[in-house]
This record gives structure tokens, C-alpha cells and sequence, in this order.
């Protein structure tokens, strides 16, 4: 006995043995089939390393054999909570491949359902976030506000996540007559609901204690590793692509990129709250200035893209979402190639939440908003 | 000294940020009358869906058993994932001309993404998105469906 | 006064006086335990169901849902069901663990409850145990629960588990620190440990009042450490379900399962009623004052409705923690125990002894 105590007492360090853990692919914060294999001594994370493709459906490939309106229709798919921005990217290049230009109407819809998709993914994010660190209630809090954009989304387009209401072209629908109204009516009341989420949540000590100074990504990494959107601006790297590259009617309206300069999970977090205030300003400049016109351009039968390279990028909610398409003259595309925001992401995650505890590591994956489908595609 | 206060000053902030949040969570305890849930199966009669939902592909049909699907085919080739299927036939007209027209357009509401291409592809709005959403169902082979009902005729006037 | 005549002290007198004359000593006692045995079994078992349906009803209304719905009207039924699904269960043993550990631990769990709801006063003359140390009884014998829980974690053979045992471990160890420490605190102003005594010396105001901000802070500081013990809350870090799927009991299934879910639910009304007697007076009526009137119609209440009325106050508080806050992280629970709880404890108990000592309270 004496000599255990003695042994234990002269050597500086107890010796501990890592272990690996797989977190996922079944598993709940992971949000989808996602594996982390995480390596682990006793809580402190060691190494993550993330396997994807439990959920590959090989979109790029099928959309091999598709026609470029039924491309449209696939990238719902991919990530489902940015559909609309997925179905817009691809009908911009196809539309600037063919040199057509949209009416000003279409441009205007389509800002504003962007920005309305954008607002019903940040509110899921921040539910699913808020159960991640293990608020049950906000989840539902926010599913609750999400659905009157989905109501929206539904009365105009007939459907609630796979939208598919971009065409090549224009909208697939004319706006409900009682799209104003509801989007103004929104609106008033999500401004009414948001400094609630700030209450329950982001002032919560509990809350800011598991974020702040937690997960730190630099400027340098955000940039190295190609991390975009509301994850990249909070280490103060600017790539929103409204901003660096306007489309639609983002040109025409006045907004501001909101930035971090700390680069932790509370940054992220807060950044994205802030721009869900940024989102309602831009829907709010646009909604009573909708031009009259048409809400599509007539276009062939069968779309034939001439032959050559195009790529478009759009700001998806989770940050620059890029398609890439190589057309052969043919009604199918030769490659088709998305740059999904989520997969730049996720491979930061080994780097940032290294030293960091288990808990953690779920903090700075709700906060990075991964989309699985999106990531696999 | 300094520190201590601090100390101090930390445990009220703290206390304070958390009953914030727990006024938020008593208000919608105390407030029962906003509960969201709908109790779905009895609330069936008054659920009213969206005219623009997507619910399913129909062929509306007139009191006269008549539509206006011309068996062009446009739709079978709009669609992404081959859920539809037309089967036409020839017949001979009172001229004595042959002419193609649909025997059977087959719809495999299974396959169906409700993407509404076909919809959009259609020359002669033969077809049309159905409010219905209830599809749950036992057997697999009900969620094929022919559209076009038995002996029903394509409608007077219609332009191949 | 009034509200002795819902005393039970002569039913109880009245059954052990009728056993008493017609069978020998020994049966009497025999079949005294058997009636409180199976009494206590039945009450943990009935109050552990209404309580997982409470708690059902209480968060879908936090988060405006409704709850179950479906079996029975507003689903009173529905843990029944829950609870026969339970039973019918398989009990999976999973391949390479502890067999003799991993089944033991369920049980060690669930005596727990057991063992410490004997000593509770739940109405005047209804009590098994009415030991002179009762205090010092309840927190001894609730921290055996966490070797159940440390078993659990260890002999399930999964890495979840483990990490959800040892975090359990080390969060109970903690908090049960500053439970000894709240109580104590109020056995300085009671000036002792007989619970049925501290109910009793309640009756002209309760602790909390009486011992009005000393008590405030350990009644406070009760609650927190209290929900801390329970695994509830904020600090379900064992079973914390976005890092550990569902910690220590990740592989039992079935009853073994259940015992784990009703000790935790029993747990919280142990805690309950602990805050209840020591602070709320346990079932004594609420008294104003000399409101003549007001305290003759509080009277009137039977004690044993009282005693729930205040249980339930707690419990809802406690479950409101829950459906609020998100989940602390281990190295900040114990934090919040070593460098706040703590030193707040020593020094209300040094607040406490003083104050008694110079006779400020009422
Ligand atoms: S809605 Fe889309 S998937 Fe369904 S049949 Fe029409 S084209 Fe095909
Ligand atoms: S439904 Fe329309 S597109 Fe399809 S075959 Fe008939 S007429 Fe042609």
C-alpha cells in the first residue's frame, strides 16, 4: 500500500489511455448520419475525425442524365433547408449560360423567398442548436415560428421544404395575392419573437459559459480551410455573396454583412441571430416595391445550354453555395459539380474543437449548422 | 475587495439572466390557449389545404367523363423520376383517319416528388396538382393510378 | 387545533392495538412491515407513473404542446401503457458485460428511494421511521444511489456509459456536499434532527419564514444542489442526451430500464419533500400573522394535502429548471459546487449559528 502511495505520489502524471468513440452515425446531435470518430481521454477530445457518406445519394451524378429543370428540382434535395437558394443557383447559371435575363419581378420574388428560406433555416438552427446544449423547449419554440414561413412558402409554391419554385427562367408561380400581407404579418411578429430567443438562450449564463471563447476558429484557418457563410464571417473573413458577387436583387437594396471578429461558438451564434434582424430589414425593403410584370421569361421547350463552363454561387444559409456545370451542347449536362458550404465546414471541426471536452464538441457543431445532405449530396 | 464584489455581482447577473429566461417559459405555461398543437386525425373536417398544394398529380375529369389529355407524352418526358407513364392507342376516327390517343396515363404516386414539372410540361393542362395528402396505405400497388378514368373520352376541341 | 383531527396517529394506534390482542408480538410486527412494505411499494409506484405523466403534461405546456393525448382522456392513462410496454420488454444482456455488476446495478438504484421515503412525514402520524437523526438518515442513504449509477456506467461495457457513470459520480460527490451543508443549516436554527420534531417546531411559521435570509440562501441553494443530485435539469450531464445518447443506462432495457427511470422520478420527490419539510414547514398549514380568520380556514385543509401542495410547488419548480436552461458542462457543474455553492454554505451556516445565537429569528 505504502509503496503504491509512493508511486503515486513521485510520478508527475496518473498515465490515462485514450479511447475512441463513435459519435453517429446514429446519434442525436449529429443531426442526420454524420460519424465523428473522436478520440477521446477521458472527456477531452483528441482527435475528431469526420466519415461522410452514410447518407451519399450521388445527386452530381444523376443529374447526369436530367434535363436542367429537373436538375432544379434535385438540388431541394440536397440541402433542404436552403432549398430555395440550391433551386436559384442552378437557375442562374443556366440562365446566364443562355444569356437570358429574368424580369425584374422574378428577381424581386426571389430575393425574398431567399430571404424568408434563409430566416425558416437560421430559426431551425437555432432550435436544434438550443436541444443540442440541451434546452428541449427551444426547439420547439422555434419549430413553432418556423411554421408560418412554411405556411408562407406553401400558399405561394404548394409545397413546405422541397420548394422547387425557381425555374430556368423565373418562378414557377405567380405570388399568392396574400403573399404581402402574410410576409409583412410575419414579420411584425417574428420581431416580437426574436428578443425571446435572445431571453431564453443567448443571455443565459449557463448558455454563454458553454459557448464563449469555445472553439476558436481564426481568420487564417477560415480562409485556408475555405469556410464560408455566417461560420466564416465570424472569424472576420468577409465572403457573403450578396455582397462580393450581387444577384438577383440583392444589388438593387441596402444591407449590412454582418461580421465577428472572435471566431468562437458564441460569435457564430450571435452572428446568426443578427442576421436574422438582417433578413427582415432586406425582406422589408423589397416586399411593397415588387414590380408588375411577368413572373417568368418563355423559355424552349427543351433547354440546351451551349457548350462550355459555367459557374454560379449563391449565398445559401449556411454559406457560399457554387454550381458548377459543364455542358456539351446537349440537353443533359456533361458534369455537374456543387460546392456545398457544409463539407469546407465540417473538415474545420478536427482543428477547432481539438483540447476541447466532449460537450463542446456538440457546441461547436450546432453552432457550425451542419446539414448532412448537404455535406454527402 | 474588488474581486470579491465582482464575485458578487456575478452570481445576481447570473441569477437574473436565468430568470429571464424562466419568465419566457412561464409565460407560455400560464397561457394554454396558445398551445400550437392541432390533434390531426379529429380535426380532419376542418384542415383545409392550400388550392396551390402539392398534393398529388390528377387528370380532371367533366360531368361528362371527359378530359383533356391528347397522350402527347411532354409530361412522361418533364418527369425526373419516370412516375409517369403513358400508354396510347390508335383508333379510327369518324373521317377514317388513324389518330393516337392515350389508353392509360399511368402515375406511380410512390415515385413521386410532387415537383410539379409535369404540371408545367402539360401543352393542354390535362393535369393538375390534387389538395389530397392522406396516401398512407396498406397495399403498395394502390399508389399506382391511372389518370384518366374508364372510358372516359379526351373533350371536344382540344388541339394536338 | 383544528387540523389535528385529520391526524392519523389513532388509525395507525387503533390497527397495531387490534393486532396487538389477537396474535403474538412477532406476527404483529411481521405483518406491520408486510402492510408498510407493501404500502410504500405501492405508493413509489403510483407516484412514480403520475409523476412521468406530470412531467409529460408540465413540459409539453412549457412548450405549448399538449402531451399525450391519445391513451385515455388527456392521457391520464398513458404511462400505464408505457410502464406494460416496459414489462413486456426483453431484458437485452449485452454480450461482454459485468453480468453480476450490470444487473445489480438497477436494483441498487431503486432500493434508494426505498429506503429514504420511510422517513418522511407525509401528514401528521403518518411515518414509519421517526429516528432522532432523520436528516443525517435521508442524506446518508441517498448517496448510496450513486454507486447503483457508477455500476451502471461501468459494467455496461460502453464507452457513453462510462463517461455517463464517472460524470454522475463526480457531480453527486460534489452536490451532495452542499445538501448535507443547506440542511445543516437548518438543523442549527431547528436544533435538531428528528424530522417529525422539525415539522412540529414549524407550527407557529415555517423554517423558511422563520429563519427568513439565511434560509432564503440555503433553501436556494437546496433546490440547485438538489436538482444537481437528482440528475435533472441543467445538469443531466450522466444521461445528457446530445453528447451521450442517454449515458449510464444507454444499454439496459426493459424493467432494468424502468427501475433507473422510476428512481430518478422518486428522487425528485424525495428532494421535494426534503425541501418541504426542512423549509416549508411539511404539513403544517400556512399561517398569517394573527389573521384569526385566515389561518382558521387554512386549518380546515388536511395536512396530507398540504404536504402535496407543497411537494408539487417544488417538483414544478424543479421541472421548470428543466424545460428552461440549457445543460451545464461538467467542469463548470462542479464550478458552480466548489467555488460558488460552497463558500456560500460556510458562510450561511456561520450567518445561520449567529443569528441563532443572538435569537434574530422569529
Ligand atoms: S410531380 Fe414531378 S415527380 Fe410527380 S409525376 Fe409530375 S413530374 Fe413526375
Ligand atoms: S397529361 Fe398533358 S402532357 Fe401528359 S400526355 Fe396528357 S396532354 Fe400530354
Amino acid at each position: 500500500m505504502a509503496e503504491i502511495i509512493e508511486k503515486l505520489i513521485t510520478t508527475d502524471e496518473i498515465k490515462t489511455d485514450e479511447y475512441l468513440v463513435n459519435i453517429g452515425p446514429q446519434h442525436p446531435s449529429t443531426h442526420g448520419v454524420l460519424r465523428l470518430l473522436t478520440k477521446l481521454e477521458g472527456e477531452i477530445v483528441h482527435n475528431v475525425e469526420p466519415h461522410i457518406g452514410y447518407i451519399h445519394s450521388g445527386i452530381e451524378k444523376m443529374t447526369e442524365a436530367l434535363s436542367y429543370p429537373q436538375i432544379v428540382h434535385l438540388t431541394d434535395r440536397m440541402d433542404y433547408l436552403s432549398a430555395h437558394m440550391n433551386n436559384e443557383a442552378v437557375c442562374l447559371c443556366v440562365e446566364n449560360a443562355l444569356q437570358v435575363e429574368v424580369p425584374e419581378r422574378v428577381k424581386y420574388i426571389r430575393t425574398i423567398f431567399d430571404e424568408l428560406q434563409r430566416l425558416a433555416s437560421h430559426q431551425l438552427w437555432w432550435c436544434a442548436s438550443g436541444m443540442d446544449l440541451g434546452a428541449l423547449t427551444a426547439f420547439f419554440y422555434g419549430l413553432r415560428d418556423r411554421e408560418d414561413i412554411l405556411d408562407i412558402f406553401e400558399e405561394t409554391c404548394g409545397a413546405r421544404l422541397t420548394l422547387n419554385y425557381s425555374v430556368p427562367g423565373g418562378v414557377m408561380f405567380d405570388i399568392h395575392p396574400n403573399f404581402q400581407k402574410n410576409v409583412k404579418a410575419f414579420i411584425t411578429k417574428f420581431r416580437k419573437k426574436l428578443p425571446e430567443y435572445d431571453k431564453l438562450l443567448t443571455d443565459n449564463i449557463i448558455f454563454q459559459n458553454r459557448t464563449k471563447g469555445i472553439g476558436i476558429l481564426s481568420k487564417e484557418d477560415a480562409i485556408a480551410y475555405g469556410v464560408t457563410g455566417p461560420t466564416g464571417r465570424a472569424s472576420g473573413f468577409s465572403c457573403d455573396v450578396r455582397k462580393h458577387h450581387p444577384y438577383s436583387a440583392y444589388p438593387y437594396i441596402k444591407f449590412e454583412e454582418k461580421m465577428g471578429t472572435e471566431g468562437d461558438s458564441f460569435t457564430r451564434w450571435k452572428l446568426r441571430m443578427d442576421e436574422m434582424w438582417e433578413s427582415m430589414n432586406i425582406i422589408e425593403q423589397l416586399i411593397d416595391n415588387i414590380p408588375e410584370g411577368d413572373f417568368a421569361v418563355k423559355m424552349k421547350g427543351v433547354i440546351k445550354l451551349p457548350e462550355g463552363e459555367f459557374y454560379q454561387r449563391v449565398e445559401s444559409a449556411r454559406g457560399e453555395f457554387g454550381v458548377y456545370i459543364v455542358s456539351d451542347g446537349k440537353k443533359n449536362p456533361y458534369r455537374v459539380k456543387f460546392r456545398s458550404p457544409g463539407f469546407s465546414n465540417l473538415f474545420t471541426i478536427n482543428h477547432i474543437a481539438k483540447g476541447w471536452k466532449i460537450a463542446d464538441l456538440v457546441a461547436i457543431m450546432a453552432t457550425f449548422d451542419l446539414v448532412i445532405p448537404d455535406i454527402d449530396r | 475587495m474588488k474581486s470579491f464584489f465582482n464575485y458578487i455581482a456575478e452570481i445576481f447577473s447570473g441569477i437574473w439572466t436565468l430568470l429571464t429566461g424562466m419568465k419566457i417559459t412561464a409565460k407560455y405555461f400560464f397561457t394554454p390557449w396558445r398551445n400550437v398543437t392541432q390533434q390531426y386525425p379529429e380535426n380532419r373536417d376542418t384542415l383545409v389545404m392550400y388550392d396551390r398544394f402539392r398534393g398529388e398529380v390528377i387528370m380532371p375529369h367533366n360531368e361528362n367523363n371527359e378530359h383533356k389529355c391528347t397522350g402527347c407524352g411532354l409530361c412522361e418526358n418533364a418527369c425526373p423520376n419516370g412516375s409517369i407513364e403513358i400508354i396510347s392507342k390508335s383508333i379510327m376516327t369518324e373521317e377514317g383517319k388513324k389518330k393516337r390517343i392515350i389508353d392509360q396515363h399511368i402515375y406511380h404516386l410512390g415515385m413521386c416528388t410532387f415537383c410539379n414539372l409535369c404540371v408545367r410540361a402539360c401543352p393542354s393542362d390535362a393535369i393538375k396538382m390534387g389538395q389530397k395528402f392522406e396516401h398512407a396505405h396498406w397495399d403498395r400497388s394502390t399508389f399506382t393510378k391511372v389518370l384518366n378514368q374508364p372510358g372516359s373520352k379526351i373533350m371536344e376541341g382540344i388541339k394536338e | 387545533m383544528a387540523f389535528e383531527k385529520y391526524d392519523f396517529t389513532p388509525i395507525t394506534q387503533s390497527i397495531h392495538q387490534g393486532l396487538i390482542e389477537n396474535v403474538s408480538p412477532l406476527l404483529t410486527t411481521i405483518i406491520e412491515w408486510t402492510i408498510i412494505g407493501v404500502l410504500y411499494l405501492l405508493f413509489i409506484a403510483v407516484f412514480g407513473l403520475f409523476l412521468v405523466y406530470a412531467e409529460r403534461k408540465v413540459c409539453a405546456a412549457f412548450q405549448q404542446r399538449l402531451g399525450p393525448m391519445r391513451v385515455g382522456p388527456w392521457g391520464i392513462i398513458q404511462t400505464i401503457a408505457d410502464f406494460i410496454k416496459l414489462l413486456m420488454k426483453e431484458l437485452i444482456t449485452p454480450k461482454s458485460v459485468d453480468k453480476f455488476l450490470y444487473n445489480l446495478a438497477p436494483f441498487i438504484v431503486i432500493i434508494v428511494p426505498f429506503l429514504t421515503i420511510s422517513v418522511i412525514p407525509f401528514a401528521p402520524g403518518l411515518q414509519s421511521l421517526d429516528f432522532d437523526i432523520g436528516i443525517f438518515f435521508v442524506t446518508a442513504v441517498s448517496s448510496v444511489g450513486v454507486i447503483g449509477v457508477l455500476l451502471a456506467g461501468w459494467a455496461s461495457n460502453n464507452k457513453y456509459s462510462l463517461i455517463g457513470g464517472m460524470r454522475s459520480g463526480a457531480q453527486i460527490v460534489s452536490y451532495e456536499l452542499s445538501v448535507g451543508m443547506s440542511l445543516i443549516t437548518m438543523v442549527i436554527l431547528a436544533g435538531t434532527m428528528q424530522v417529525s420534531e422539525i415539522v412540529e417546531l414549524q407550527r407557529g411559521g415555517w423554517f423558511l419564514f422563520k429563519g427568513h435570509i439565511p434560509a432564503l440562501i440555503a433553501f436556494t441553494i437546496f433546490v440547485i444542489a438538489g436538482t444537481a443530485e437528482t440528475n435533472r435539469g441543467p445538469f443531466d450531464l450522466a444521461e445528457a442526451e446530445s453528447e451521450l445518447t442517454a449515458g449510464f443506462h444507454t444499454e439496459y432495457s426493459g424493467i432494468k430500464f424502468a427501475f433507473f427511470f422510476l428512481a430518478e422520478y422518486i428522487n425528485l420527490f424525495i428532494v421535494s419533500a426534503m425541501a418541504t419539510i426542512v423549509f416549508l414547514g411539511g404539513w403544517m398549514p400556512f399561517h398569517f400573522g394573527d389573521w384569526a380568520a385566515f389561518n382558521n380556514v387554512m386549518d380546515f385543509i388536511p395536512g396530507l394535502v398540504w404536504f402535496f401542495l407543497k411537494v408539487f410547488g417544488i417538483i414544478f419548480l424543479i421541472m421548470w429548471f428543466k424545460w428552461t436552461f440549457p445543460r451545464l458542462r461538467i467542469d463548470q457543474i462542479l464550478t458552480l459546487e466548489w467555488k460558488y455553492l460552497l463558500p456560500i454554505n460556510l458562510f450561511n451556516i456561520l450567518l445561520m449559528a449567529t443569528m441563532v445565537l443572538l435569537g434574530w429569528h422569529w
